[in-house]
């Protein structure tokens, strides 16, 4: 599978309240959390992101809260993945139980600038920067991260286990 | 192993779990509150189970925005009530029962030593307290353990944090945990279980093994427990009405590292703007003014907190620049400080004192915080925006710091006003 976009850059432990503030989480209406994603960390975001988009951070991505509301929210916002040096465990979970593609990639954080338009190919762990013309591993997705994601989220996969 | 692994191989099949295994595990009880339970619902019906796995082993509590705040948190409330009262749930409280979550259950006994629990909220950690193994999950994985009892872990690396020394005036598990905190950073535990140990944890009150507990996730925790012994078994004696089992680490049980702390050389602690791993001594912030204090929260809401904050305000008055809120986290102990005569503490010293609810923690309602304000809080996170404005401060401390720097006007200690 290949995610291909423009590349958005964020620091280290951009939390939760970053991604989506508790002010909207009277909702768990998609289109209206995305119109308020990563506001926090960057007021005009939301107006700038483009569909396909990729977000790029440092450590401890989606650290804090459960909230499963951050992932919707970028998903829902068109971002096509997110690569990071490390995420915090219930984003990490959460990201892949709703189908949001996370990759970890230390050297893709630090080789790549925002702006740049990356390709990433899920299947071969490689993330191309087709800006700067040069390439990054991506680590390896856990089979059973694989194996939801093949089953199309966590509901799919419950779905298939109760049947 | 580890009591980690051995509540979680006790809820397999297996004898026998380690570090980095996959398992499939029985859950004793999954939770979910006003924010992650409309989520979960909806996920719940896609998978078209009808029924939950347990009605007895679903807990649904409004507590982050209730009292309703507004229409569309009313209309929140409304899907997780309607959805008890239609799967029958013996475990919804609606206001009035209800309590902030994690000081809710383990007081009502509804979770218990031995136990392994999961629950949409990241400070479902809180409950390793009592020797249980509980993690925060989503909302996705709420739903799809609702449906079938079960839900996926890897199992934990365990890291050990032992205490040893004689603790501080005014020291206690708040002040113990941000200390940790401030050592290994946000992330210095990420994905692990934290054990916390040594002689200072088996004298500690389970008020203060709740909060210690509470903020493993802090640290990228992905668990927090304290093997249970004689104080668990008083804390639980008189809650519980099912059996428990208290589980321990062998003496030969393995951990990735073990980190010892001295804490006679630990003074009441400070996390400063904007993580609760920059930590300071409260003493080196007597520059700080503050506008707002809060004193509740899952972190610090329980009655030994509303005790040592009125030990601070009694015959005081909180200063003119501040404004104080008290929260007590469930009704029992709202009535239990009404009994003590601490809620007359708190309004004689001009405090106000509310309804159960998680509200200002996490910027929700009942305590915002404008452009350039500042506010010390017994809660558990000082992230950029949290309490409201992107550009307002949090000072995270225990709640006799933050009464103190409530009559003071300023961040300081219960010694500054002659305590």
């Amino acid at each position: 599978m290949l995610f291909r976009g423009k590349v958005w850059k964020f620091g280290k432990n951009i939390d939760t309240d970053r991604i989506i503030p508790a002010r909207y989480l009277n909702t768990s209406d998609e289109g209206e959390l995305a119109r308020h994603v990563m506001e926090d960390a960057d007021v005009d975001f939301p107006n700038k992101v483009q569909k396909g988009d990729i977000i790029i951070a440092e450590d401890n991505f989606g650290c804090g809260s459960s909230r499963e509301h951050a992932p919707i929210a970028i998903k829902a916002a068109g971002v096509s993945a997110v690569i990071a040096t490390s995420f915090a465990r219930i984003f990490y979970r959460n990201a892949f139980n709703i189908g949001l593609p996370i990759f970890i990639s230390a050297e893709a954080v630090h080789g790549i600038k925002e702006g740049d338009v990356i390709e990433i190919d899920a299947d071969n762990g490689v993330i191309r920067n087709l800006t700067a013309e040069n390439s990054f591993t991506s680590e390896p997705i856990p089979q059973f991260m694989q194996e939801l994601i093949n089953a199309g989220g966590l509901i799919e996969w419950t779905k298939k286990k109760i049947a | 192993m580890t009591i980690t692994e051995k509540i979680l191989a006790a809820h397999t099949d297996e004898a026998k779990v380690e570090s980095g295994q996959l398992i499939n595990a029985r859950v004793d009880l999954v939770l979910a509150n006003d924010i992650t339970a409309p989520i979960a619902i909806k996920e719940f019906e896609k998978i078209a189970a009808k029924n939950v796995f347990d009605k007895d082993k679903v807990a649904l509590i409004p507590d982050h925005f209730a009292p309703q705040k507004d229409i569309k948190a009313a209309e929140q409330c409304k899907m997780m009530r309607d959805f008890a009262l239609r799967q029958g749930l013996s475990l919804y409280f609606e206001v009035g029962r209800m309590g902030v979550e994690h000081a809710l259950l383990p007081e009502q006994g509804i979770v218990l030593p031995g136990d392994l629990v999961i629950g949409a909220d990241s400070h479902t950690c809180t409950y390793g307290a009592l020797g249980a193994f509980s993690t925060g999950v989503g909302s996705t994985d709420a739903a799809a353990t609702m449906a079938t009892g079960q839900c996926w872990f890897k199992v934990p690396e365990s890291m050990k944090f032992i205490y040893y020394g004689k603790l501080n005036k005014w020291v206690g598990g708040k002040d113990l945990i941000l200390h940790t905190i401030g050592d290994i950073g946000v992330d210095g535990a990420l994905y692990r279980a934290m054990e916390f140990d040594g002689e200072v944890i088996s004298s500690l009150g389970m008020a203060g093994r709740l909060t210690m507990c509470n903020m493993a996730i802090e640290a990228g925790g992905k668990s927090g427990i304290i093997v249970p012994d004689e104080i668990t078994r008083q804390y639980v004696t008189g809650r519980a009405k099912r059996a428990f089992t208290f589980y321990t680490s062998d003496a030969d049980a393995k951990y990735v590292d073990v980190r010892e702390y001295d804490c006679s050389k630990i003074e009441p602690t400070v996390s400063c703007p904007h993580l609760p791993s920059n930590t300071r001594a409260a003493s080196k912030l007597t520059h700080v003014t503050v506008d707002q204090v809060f004193i509740g929260s899952c972190t610090n809401g329980r009655i030994e907190d509303l005790r040592e904050a009125a030990s601070i305000l009694k015959d005081k008055k909180v200063n003119s620049n501040v404004r104080m809120i008290v929260i007590p986290a469930t009704q029992a102990i709202y009535l239990q400080a009404m009994k003590e005569g601490l809620i007359e503490i708190f309004i004689d010293a001009q405090a106000v004192v509310s309804t159960p609810t998680c509200g200002p923690c996490l910027g929700g309602h009942m305590g915002i915080l404008a452009k350039g304000e500042k506010a010390i809080s017994t809660s558990n996170r000082n992230f950029i925006g949290r309490m409201g404005h992107t550009e307002s401060e949090i000072y995270l401390s225990n709640p006799a710091v933050a009464a103190a720097s409530a009559v003071l006007g300023r961040i300081g200690l219960p010694e500054e006003i002659g305590l």
